[in-house]
C-alpha cells in the first residue's frame, strides 16, 4: 500500500504549508490526484485520515479534498496533445509500473498520431497539493 | 487564506533518508568509465564487511546495478511505501525492477520527477550508508541530488585517458564551485602508472582513492557473484577505496 506513503508525504507537506503561512487551524487540505498514477481514491482518502499524527490538532477537523485530474500529454515531436483513453497502458505490470513511477509511462506509452516516446505529462500526472486553507495565518 | 503549492514529495525527501548514514553519489563526468561497476562492487564489499548498505541505481535511461550484481526483475514488496530488494546483503532499488528490460527514454524534468517519486517512496530504513549510482555527464540528475540530499558526498571515478582527465577536470571545478564535499577521485580500468589522476586529485585538493586495474576478464564476473568477489575490481576497492565507518564525522553506525 504505498498510498500510505503518499498520503504520509501530503499531510506533512500539509503542515509544513501552515508552518510557513502562522496557519492555526487547517480547514480543508485540497489534493488533486493525477489519472496516470492510477491511485485508488478511497484507499488515499483513507490513508489520509489514517496518517495525520494523533497530537496534531491543526488536523483535527479538516476536510481532505480530493479529486482526480485527468492525464494529458503532449508530444514534443509533433505536439499533438492527447489523453489515457489515446495510448495503450492495460497491461497488468505496465500499469503497475507506472502506479509506482508515472515516467515509466515513456516506456509503454507512445504518441498516437507520429509514435514517439517523446512526449510531456502536462496534466494528471501524479499526486499534488494544490492548496490548504484554514485561519489563525498571523503571517505577512 | 489559502496556501498554495508545495510538491509534498519534496517535503518527506529528508524523512525518508533519516536513518541513513552517509549518501555517497558515484559520479564521473564521463561515460563508459565504470561508475555502475565501481558503485555495485563498492556496495557489495561493504555488505560483505557487515555494513549496512544500499544501493540506488539512478541511471534511470541505462541501468546497470542489477546486471552487475546479477538480480533480475521483480517488483518491490509495497507496503508503508516501497521496500527496496535485499540482494547479497544490499538494499538495493532501481527502475529496471519496475521495466525491466524495456527502454525508458526520459528527458530531465521526467527522471527529476521520477528520481523524487521513488525518494518520497523508498523504506530505505537503517543504512551506515547509501550508495547512489549516478549517470554520466554534469546533468539533471547531478543538479537534482545536490539539490536534494544536502548530506550528499561525491566519489568521483575517472582514468587516465587524456579525454577523461579533461571530462574529470571540469566535474571537479563544478564541484568545488558547488562546495559539494568529495570522498575522493577513484582512477578506474588503470593501464598505466595512474599518475595522472593522482596528480589531478591533488591539484584540486581531494583524497586520490587508489587505482583500480583494468581486468581484462571482468565481464565474465558480471552478474557472477562469486566471480565478482574473486575479482581484481572488488580487492581493490575492498583495500583502498573506502570505510564508510572512518569519517569522525559520520554517524554511528544504526543498528539494523
Amino acid at each position: 500500500m504505498h498510498e500510505l506513503a503518499l498520503a504520509d508525504s501530503v499531510v506533512k507537506a500539509a503542515l509544513r504549508a501552515a508552518d510557513d503561512a502562522g496557519m492555526k487551524n487547517i480547514e480543508r487540505v485540497i489534493v488533486k490526484v493525477g489519472e496516470l498514477q492510477q491511485i485508488e481514491k478511497d484507499l488515499f482518502e483513507f490513508s489520509l485520515t489514517n496518517v495525520i499524527p494523533h497530537e496534531e490538532e491543526r488536523l483535527a477537523d479538516t476536510v481532505f479534498d480530493v479529486s482526480e485530474e485527468l492525464v494529458r500529454f503532449e508530444c514534443r515531436f509533433c505536439r499533438h496533445e492527447y489523453g489515457r483513453e489515446d495510448v495503450d497502458l492495460d497491461d497488468d505490470d505496465q500499469a503497475e509500473a507506472i502506479h509506482f513511477i508515472p515516467e515509466l509511462s515513456h516506456a509503454y506509452a507512445r504518441c498516437p498520431q507520429c509514435g514517439s516516446p517523446d512526449f510531456d505529462i502536462t496534466a494528471g500526472r501524479g499526486i499534488t497539493l494544490e492548496r490548504i486553507e484554514g485561519s489563525g495565518d498571523d503571517g505577512p | 487564506m489559502g496556501r498554495s503549492s508545495i510538491d509534498p514529495r519534496q517535503v518527506v525527501v529528508g524523512d525518508r533518508l533519516a536513518g541513513v548514514g552517509r549518501i555517497i553519489g558515484v559520479t564521473g563526468s564521463k561515460g563508459g568509465i565504470g561508475k555502475s561497476v565501481v558503485a555495485a562492487t563498492l556496495a557489495l564489499s561493504l555488505a560483505d564487511r557487515g555494513v549496512a548498505v544500499g544501493l540506488f541505481d539512478l541511471d534511470f535511461t541505462s541501468p546497470s546495478d542489477h546486471v552487475v550484481l546479477g538480480v533480475d526483475r521483480s517488483f518491490p514488496d509495497e507496503v508503508f511505501g516501497i521496500d527496496p530488494h535485499r540482494v547479497h546483503g544490499i538494499d538495493m532499488m532501481s527502475v529496471a525492477f519496475f521495466a525491466g528490460e524495456v527502454p525508458v527514454p526520459m528527458r530531465g524534468d521526467a527522471a527529476t520527477n521520477a528520481l523524487l517519486e521513488l525518494l518520497a517512496i523508498t523504506r530505505w530504513g537503517d543504512l551506515d550508508i547509501l550508495i547512489l549510482d549516478m549517470p554520466p555527464g554534469l546533468g539533471d540528475t547531478n543538479f537534482d541530488v545536490i539539490h536534494l540530499l544536502p548530506r550528499l558526498e561525491f566519489l568521483l571515478v575517472g582514468n587516465g585517458s587524456r579525454v577523461v582527465i579533461e571530462s574529470v577536470r571540469r566535474a571537479l571545478h563544478l564541484f568545488k564551485e558547488l562546495k559539494v564535499p568529495m570522498v575522493g577521485l577513484l582512477e578506474n580500468m588503470q593501464r598505466s602508472d595512474g599518475a595522472a589522476v593522482a596528480d589531478l586529485a591533488g591539484e584540486f585538493d581531494v583524497p586520490f582513492l587508489g587505482s583500480i586495474p583494468y581486468e581484462p576478464d571482468l565481464e565474465e564476473a558480471l552478474g557472477d557473484i562469486d566471480l565478482l568477489r574473486a575479482s581484481q575490481v572488488y580487492t581493490a576497492i575492498r583495500a583502498e577505496v573506502i570505510d564508510p565507518r572512518s569519517d569522525p564525522e559520520a554517524p554511528a553506525p544504526a543498528p539494523r
